[in-house]
């Protein structure tokens, strides 16, 4: 009896190895054809705003006005020239960067703000109605309205776009965290911590939050087309990218006098516009299947 | 080892954990303003003595109460009431910083293998983990700790780095075990710990458990529905109905001549391998009462075949009927057959 037990054959873990929840959950994703579509798209963003100089022979906010307004597939500017005579090419290949750029910061801040929110609502009953107020609060503006409102306060620029846009992106966020927490707070594995003698913190940024990550991945994703949109639309409307900034939504906005004659200046930015926010969404659609169906967002 | 399985004497030793009175309520709240409209009295008046050493059982169906008396006395659910004396030091009203010292003492293994570890942490990192809140080890004292723990349970070196849903339902039992024995605890809690594992497993679970119950002197609060694990296991049982304590003796004592009624139930429905074929099995009509509104009286009345006008009004005392034999039945040690 002194030595321990040993173990018995069918307790052994099986032959084949169970495969890592990330490869399965890329698998399902890779059988989803928009989501593939969507990745493609997402990732020749990446690439276009990652080699931006290396792709692009004109300087994006270079005037040259002898050469204005040139139609699409004209002598070296294969997407023409804007009422300035810069090249639309580079102007979208850099407008990808500044995109990419605010609806990565504006998510970040965004999930920042609302993972915070939502662990401490979903962990402490008491904080929870006080939290949730505030959400409901947000939530009850209009999301481009409160957006406006935050730049008219802050002014106008990029930063303060992204800003404006992670104030209102926190509240569905919040309700998102708060939700998987409450449900992850009464799993056992959160029992046993605590009998342990983890202390709330511990117990919160270690084995709640690894255990929420999933639709915190789903949202991001998601959250990335809206904060996209929101930007060329804030843009658009002049609180963002200020002239000359190659922006797509200060793009459209310029090319809208030259509608008629010069249709290109606002068909290009509009359709990159389009399929940037297309591609995140069925990629956030894809991920969700994939990782769970029944995912509540 | 047959010696050291089947040896069920009572252990009078030194008293270890001492309850006294402990009660836990959960209000019920209802109406616009979320008033406290009753409550469900999921432990009631509970007093007992666990020496060093030992195994008590503690039995009876699902919503009696025993998994919460056993969260009450690990500070995981506030008590509504009562005192809780752990090593001649009243615990139940400690602040968290004094209690980490009594938290090193008392450990719990949880009734479900498949949701007691957190499904994103590799085995081996949970285990350092306990060593980190608790101790100054550096980390390769640690990782050597807990290689020592792993193959103390019957486990390998090369299980360090999986992930939980690697293991078996009776290896993740020993990884809860090891977790539980990490800090060289003298209480365990059992909440349920080989309900959800295979008959087979069972068995290899409850010897890991009493090998390390003799290398480290514990004791075990072993909380089942099994009577037949508890017969196995235990030294002293102790029958819980609706959150009051109903019958505490020795294994012998209460298998061999139960005094309340509902231990005999609860004894006529373990299944036997018989032949004989008037075995006589008391059926218990009616469901459990309703918690919130607990019966007048013994609490048992309302289902009890021998019950008489007194049952309904006055409560039946806890009184020691033989030597170490508690029963709270007005009529105890009457057949119900």
């Amino acid at each position: 009896m002194a030595e321990t037990v040993p173990l018995v054959s069918s307790q052994m873990p099986k032959k084949k190895k169970k495969q890592h929840e990330f490869i399965i959950t890329a698998k399902k994703l890779l059988k989803n054809k928009l989501a593939v579509i969507g990745l493609i798209i997402i990732i020749i963003q990446i690439g276009m705003a990652l080699f931006a100089p290396m792709i692009t022979v004109h300087d994006p906010v270079k005037q040259n006005l002898a050469s204005s307004e040139l139609p699409v597939l004209s002598e070296g500017h294969w997407l023409g020239t804007d009422n300035y005579g810069r090249d639309v090419w580079s102007r979208i290949v850099h407008g990808s960067r500044i995109s990419l750029i605010v609806g990565i910061v504006a998510v970040s801040l965004g999930l920042i703000g609302g993972v915070t929110l939502g662990l401490l609502g979903g962990y402490y009953k008491k904080l929870d109605g006080i939290i949730m107020r505030i959400v409901d609060l947000l939530f009850s503006f209009p999301g481009i309205l409160l957006a406006m409102l935050i730049i008219a306060v802050l002014g106008t620029s990029l930063i303060n776009v992204a800003i404006a846009i992670s104030i209102w992106s926190i509240p569905s966020c919040a309700r998102i965290v708060r939700g998987s927490v409450l449900s992850i707070k009464e799993k056992e594995y959160i029992m046993a911590m605590k009998s342990l003698g983890a202390s709330d913190f511990r117990i919160m940024v270690k084995h709640i939050l690894p255990n929420c990550f999933a639709p915190i991945i789903v949202f991001a994703t998601m959250r990335m087309a809206t904060a996209i949109l929101s930007t060329a639309s804030l843009s658009y409307l002049g609180l963002g990218a200020q002239p000359p900034t190659p922006e797509w939504g200060a793009m459209i906005s310029q090319g809208q006098a030259f509608m008629w004659s010069s249709p290109h200046l606002t068909i290009i930015p509009g359709i990159a516009i389009m399929l940037t926010v297309f591609a995140f969404n069925v990629v956030g659609d894809g991920l969700r299947d994939a990782i769970d169906p029944n995912m509540d967002i | 080892m047959a010696a050291a399985l089947t040896s069920k004497k009572i252990n009078q030793g030194k008293i270890l954990l001492e309850l006294n009175g402990i009660k836990k309520y959960y209000p019920i709240r209802g109406g616009v303003l979320q008033r406290v409209q009753g409550n469900v009295k999921a432990v009631e008046n509970v007093s007992l003595q666990l020496y060093e050493g030992e195994s008590l059982g503690v039995v009876g169906e699902s919503g009696c109460g025993k998994s919460t008396l056993g969260k009450a006395i690990l500070g995981l659910e506030e008590l509504t009431d009562g005192k809780i004396t752990f090593k001649d030091t009243e615990i139940q009203s400690l602040k968290r910083r004094e209690k980490l010292k009594f938290v090193k003492e008392m450990q719990m293994i949880f009734q479900d293998p498949f949701a007691s570890l957190n499904p994103r942490q590799r085995i081996g990192h949970a285990l350092e983990e306990v060593f980190t809140m608790h101790t100054n080890m550096s980390s390769s004292e640690k990782k050597k700790a807990v290689i020592d723990l792993l193959e103390e349970v019957g486990l390998k070196e090369e299980h360090f780095e999986r992930y939980p849903h690697e293991f078996s339902g009776g290896q993740r039992q020993r990884i809860g075990i090891a977790r539980a024995i990490a800090l060289n605890p003298s209480f365990i809690i059992c909440d349920e710990a080989v309900s959800a594992l295979d008959v087979s497993v069972q068995a290899q679970v409850l010897k890991l458990l009493k090998t390390i119950q003799e290398k480290y002197q514990l004791s075990y609060l072993f909380i089942s529905h099994d009577l037949g694990v508890v017969r196995y296991f235990c030294d002293r049982v102790l029958v819980m109905y609706l959150g009051h304590t109903v019958e505490l003796g020795s294994v012998e004592d209460l298998f061999n001549q139960p005094l309340h009624p509902y231990t005999q139930a609860l004894l006529s429905a373990i299944p036997r391998p018989t032949v004989q074929k008037n075995r006589k099995r008391i059926r218990l009509q009616g469901d459990l009462p309703n918690p919130a509104d607990p019966p007048s009286g013994c609490p048992f009345h309302t289902r009890c075949p021998i019950a008489q006008d007194i049952c309904k009004q006055d409560k039946p005392a806890w009184k020691e009927h033989e030597s170490n034999h508690f029963a709270a039945c007005h009529f105890a040690g009457q057949s119900i057959i």
